[in-house]
Parts: structure tokens; sequence; C-alpha cells
């Protein structure tokens, strides 16, 4: 088996006396995609905070020693008129622009001959804040990859982005970890897309509602435990 | 008064407008434009208490607004939500206890500043601790801004974002307390904000915002302080009144490109 980048155990996060998620565990081998599902106010947002140790929690967080962390946030509200262009912003973390092409070009900037003006005018001297959805979760992304991280999170990929990008981001999540042998954890609410991009799953609802392979346990008495009756006739549905 | 003294108070003026400007830039992106303003109340009590005891009033004011950063500082990372309210209550009680507390022929002078009155020493202290802050403000000016854009991005992909915001604000704590002696406690706030926001609605990149703010920063000076003389005007409202100015215009230019 392979190494182990992350082990939490027995994970419980309170404010004041509410328990926002209660006695998790689970543990990530490298190169995994692993995913997090749940309903609205699961806590899937805030057990990446406490594993990133951005807020205070019981039990244990474990990191492979040294390891290095990129964490995409869920939401990354742009001020549309912050003076910044996207340039800029790669810039505030390298000053080589050899290792900024490089990154835009994983992340699917391509600097390619038809699209060099391209990427030069409408996404590096363009303002941050007037990139589209997509491309802003994209500059983010690459962003996240400068410095050469081992683990990427990322809180729910799709938010904001239409429905033609969302399989892009994915399809460029997959793609990242087979060219750069990264372990990914993503917080998502799509069932299907879980399905298909990974291999580690755990249902969170304040507990932890189920842990494995997709295949294994996201069955219908797990998503009726997780999301409530709705969901399940939903997916049901979706499936014939 | 001779014209070599008013060259050297706008040279020091431009200076100390150039830092606050720079420094108020990322107040202006951080959100804490009336922050930075109120802050500059604290000073008042200092001031007061420095003049008492016949020492610079930039050192009370500096003494004063050192623990108003480090509660700001204190409350921002101990706190949820930013207790504005209790930010605000907190100066406006300082400003009323400096205005108790300052002696009537002096408070005139600590509201609204007045240059005529920085000595030589002050002036060559001012212009080093100016260009001490723009310095020091461009080596950690890329980290201040990742905290700018989220704050999330900062504290995992930066290892001491709390010192870093630590740092900044005794920068402002620092321009606060030199800019109190050319404008006053109740006009430094917009020797810091107005400058940057009239610099942001122009400014489509980080390089143009910064630099625009300074430049419009020292224009406000050198216009501000001899238009001042030539009119026997106090010079601390009249930099402020060019630093409006030149924001109107920006604003009408960011209008008539948007529309």
């Amino acid at each position: 088996m392979a190494e182990v980048v992350l082990s939490v155990k027995n994970l419980t996060v309170k404010r004041g006396s509410h328990t926002i998620i209660d006695n998790i565990s689970f543990d990530i081998p490298k190169g995994e995609t692993f995913s997090i599902i749940g309903p609205n106010g699961a806590g899937k947002t805030t057990l990446f905070k406490a594993i990133l140790g951005l807020i205070k929690y019981e039990g244990q967080v474990e990191w492979k020693r040294d390891i290095k962390i990129s964490y995409v946030p869920q939401r990354f509200y742009i001020d549309s008129e912050l003076p910044i262009t996207t340039q800029e912003f790669l810039k505030l973390k390298t000053n080589s622009e050899e290792k900024i092409r490089e990154v835009l070009e994983s992340v699917g900037l391509k600097n390619s001959d038809a699209h060099v003006k391209n990427v030069k005018e409408h996404i590096l001297d363009n303002r941050l804040g007037d990139l589209s959805g997509g491309e802003l979760q994209r500059a983010v992304i690459a962003w996240s990859l400068l410095g050469n991280p081992e683990v990427l999170l990322f809180d729910e990929p799709t938010a904001g982005v239409d429905v033609v990008g969302e399989e892009t981001i994915y399809s460029l999540l997959q793609k990242l970890k087979e060219t750069h042998g990264m372990t990914i954890l993503l917080i998502s609410h799509e069932l299907e897309i879980v399905r298909k991009y990974t291999t580690t799953v755990l249902c969170l609802n304040k507990e932890q509602v189920c842990y494995g392979p997709p295949s294994l346990v996201l069955n219908e008495k797990t998503i009726d435990k997780l999301f409530g009756e709705e969901m399940h006739y939903y997916h049901h549905k979706h499936k014939n | 008064m001779e014209i070599g003294n008013i060259i050297f108070l706008t040279l020091t003026g431009a200076l100390v407008a150039a830092s606050s400007a720079y420094v108020g830039s990322i107040m202006v992106l951080k959100r804490m434009s009336l922050v930075g303003d109120a802050l500059s109340h604290v000073a008042l009590p200092g001031m007061a208490i420095a003049l008492a005891l016949g020492i610079s009033p930039i050192v009370g004011a500096f003494v004063f607004l050192s623990f108003a950063v480090l509660g700001i500082w204190y409350l921002e990372k101990n706190s949820d939500t930013y207790p504005e309210a209790l930010v605000g209550l907190f100066f406006t009680a300082s400003l009323a206890i400096g205005v108790l507390i300052t002696k009537e022929v002096d408070l005139l002078e600590a509201l609204f500043g007045s240059i005529e009155k920085i000595s030589v020493y002050e002036g060559l202290a001012t212009i080093v601790l100016s260009v001490s802050v723009i310095i020091v403000t461009s080596l950690f000016v890329k980290k201040l801004m990742i905290t700018v854009i989220s704050e999330e991005l900062a504290q995992t992909s930066s290892e001491r974002i709390s010192m870093i915001n630590l740092l900044y604000y005794v920068l402002v704590a620092v321009i606060v307390s030199i800019g109190i002696r050319f404008v006053g406690t109740l006009l430094t706030g917009s020797l810091v904000i107005v400058p940057a926001v009239a610099s942001k609605n122009i400014s489509k990149s980080m390089k143009g915002y910064f630099l625009m703010s300074a430049l419009f920063g020292v224009i406000s000076a050198v216009v501000g302080i001899p238009l001042s003389k030539g009119l026997l005007l106090p010079s601390g409202p009249v930099v402020v009144l060019v630093s409006v100015a030149i924001f109107i215009i920006t604003f009408f230019y960011k209008k008539l490109l948007t529309r």
C-alpha cells in the first residue's frame, strides 16, 4: 500500500457547545483522489479547515513530514475592481515567468501559437476580477500549483463554473494527479462526479456516514442517510 | 516665511504623503479605511501628554497609536467577526479624552496640524521615517497583497501571516504619527485614504495602483503646501482638499471610461 500522506483520528470540531463534526477518522494514501461529500452544513469546509490547522479541533491530524499542501478555497470572491492583473497575482508567489507559463499550461491556459495573444491579453494582462468563473478557478489552481505542492485541497471545484466548464475542471484535476503524482482532496456534492473521479469517498453529515471506494459505499442506503429521501429519488431517476 | 523653508516643508510633506498613500493603498484594499481614520483619533491624548511633558508630539502619538494597533491586531486575530463598532467606540472615546486634556492653545494645532512648527530635526526625522516606511512596505507588499486577496490563501501559503499583519499595523502607526504633525489628528486619515481611492478609480494593475497613489499623495502636498502659504491658510486642510479634488477628477474620468 502506498505511503500515507494524511492520517486523521477521532477528529472533532466544536463551536461553543455546538458540535460541528464528530469523531471522524480516515487515512489518505499518496496519489489518491479523496472526496468528502455531504449536504449543506454537514461540516465539509470545517473538516478542511481543521486538517489545515486553520481552526481548533480535538483529535489527531498527522500530515507526512514536510509535505507541501495547497488549498483552493470554496468562495474565492474577487472584488472586480481590485487593481491586480492575473500576471501580478501569480507573481505574488514566484518571480519566474517560466514557472508561471508552466502552471498556466497545466491548467489548460495554453500559450500555443494560436492562443499566445489570447492568454496574454485576456488572462495575464487583465484584472483578476475580470476573469470568468472558469478562468478564475483555473488561475487560482495555477496559483496553488506554484511551489509544487504534493497535496491539493479543493473545496467544491465546480462552484461558480458553468456546466461545460465543470467537466474540464475535473478532467484537469485527473490530469494533474497523473502528471504530477499529486494527492487530491475534494469537497463535492455531485455524486456522479465523485463516482467517476474518486478513489475513496468520505460521507459526512456531522458524523462519518460512510468511508471507502465509491463503488462499494455509495449505495442507496448511505445516500438516503446522507441527503434524505429527496436525493434518493432524484438519484434513482437520474440512473434510469 | 522664507522660500527655503517652504521648499523644505514641501519636500518633507511630499514624502509623508507618498508613504501614507502607499501604506494607505493596502489599507483601502483591506477594507479598513474607516478604521485607519478612527485610529488617528487615538493619537490625540498621546500628543497632549507629550506636549505637557515638553517632548515631540510625534513620539506621544506613536506610543498611543502603537497600543491601538496592537489592540486591532489582537481583535482581528482572536475574533471571528471584526468588532468594528467596538473599535469606533474606543477611538472616539480617545478623541473625547484627548480634547479634554489638551490645552486650549495646543488644541487647534493637534486637531489640524501645523507644519510651521516643525523643527529642522523633526523634519529630518520625518524624512528618514517616511523613506523607511516606503522601503519596508515594498519588501512585504507581496505578502500583504496575498492577505488582501484571500486571508485563507495567505494562511495556507505564507508562513507567518499574523506577524506580517502586525508589521503592517506598526507601519500604519508610524505614518499616522508623522502625518498628524502635518495635517492633524482629524485629517490624517484622508492622507492615508484619499490618494488610494483616487488611484483605485483609474488603476488596472497593482503596480499602477501603488504608483498612482503615491504620486497623488505627492501632488497633494506639492500643490497644497505652497498654495496654503500663498493664500495664508492652514496647510493641512488645503493639502486634503487638493487630494479630494484629484479624487473627483479620477471619479469622473472613470465614469467617462465606463460609459
